[in-house]
């Protein structure tokens, strides 16, 4: 697996050069926006990849409420992490290509105003891992995901029965699109569906390395107590490799 | 329209981006690594 990754990484990187020609100097200009338009090229594929993370993060979330799995766990906070970057690269980009199409920078469009909520959903839910104590946290989570993805279908869908600035849908709906801006549309995709994939395999190897530390912190904690002398009740039933959550009573830090 | 320069623009950002979380994750790591050395000690 060590070996795979730096692979992978190289294959994906050959991708993303490869689809950033194609988006640059292959697909054809359209006609009324000119060279604008191959923005779409890093945004829609963006915002689907988003898409997809957000679902493996609902996905993650449910398996977690059902099973206590603590991998499953971790998959939420992975895909819900790396789901915020492409749906911030979503909200910095759609921008970017509005002020020369639209004439400004943003307006309260229904697209628009679903996809910030939905950002600033699962920015509360990062901020909920990250700063809560509690051995509730990754169950309050498990449950603001699940209203979190929610969002997506509203944000994805808006565009079909709302009217809104935003252009149409692509694929299906009512928009229509050349068989060549089509074909460099899907290689970006791929190529950062990839590079997510890479992103989540990482930033999971390091959620797991937090955890190891996190509980050789507590168990450090609860030995140097010993050392006092202070007795903790139950503190013999502590599982070595404890992973959320430790027990009913026992925060992540393995303070009472 | 002058739209070649919000084209630079939105691809800079997007790998802006995704180089300062890269980075954020290597800084995490390195902090990481440090901790479990000083624990294994």
């Amino acid at each position: 697996m060590k070996r795979a990754f730096p692979i992978l990484a190289i294959l994906t990187a050959l991708l993303l050069a490869y689809a950033f020609y194609e988006a640059m100097w292959v697909a054809p200009m359209e006609r009324t926006m000119g060279d604008v338009q191959r923005i779409f090229y890093y945004h829609v594929p963006s915002a689907w990849t988003a898409f997809l993370l957000f679902f493996v993060n609902l996905i993650a979330s449910v398996i977690y409420l059902i099973r206590r799995n603590a991998k499953a766990d971790a998959i939420a906070v992975v895909s819900a992490e790396v789901g915020v970057v492409f749906c911030t690269v979503v909200l910095v980009t759609g921008p970017i290509w509005a002020r020369p199409v639209w004439g400004i920078w943003w307006t309260w469009d229904i697209r628009l105003t679903t996809t910030l909520v939905l950002w600033l959903i699962y920015v509360s839910y990062l901020v909920l891992r990250r700063f809560s104590d509690s051995s509730q946290t990754p169950k309050l989570a498990a449950v603001l995901a699940i209203f979190g993805a929610l969002d997506v279908p509203l944000v994805y869908f808006s565009i079909w029965f709302f009217r809104t600035q935003h252009p149409q849908p692509v694929i299906g709906g009512g928009g229509s699109i050349d068989p060549r801006m089509l074909h460099v549309l899907l290689l970006n995709w791929l190529a950062f569906s990839c590079f997510a994939l890479l992103v989540c395999w990482a930033r999971y190897r390091l959620e797991l390395l937090e955890r190891e530390v996190e509980d050789a912190q507590s168990l450090e904690s609860l030995v140097g107590d010993n050392r006092l002398g202070v007795k903790r009740p139950g503190e013999h039933s502590l599982p070595l490799k404890t992973n959320l959550p430790l027990d009913k009573n026992t925060s992540r830090t393995g303070t009472q | 329209m002058n739209s070649i320069k919000f084209l630079y623009a939105a691809y800079i950002a997007t790998w802006l981006i995704h180089g300062f979380y890269l980075g954020t994750l290597l800084r995490r790591y390195s902090r990481l690594r440090q901790q479990k050395k000083e624990l294994g000690k």
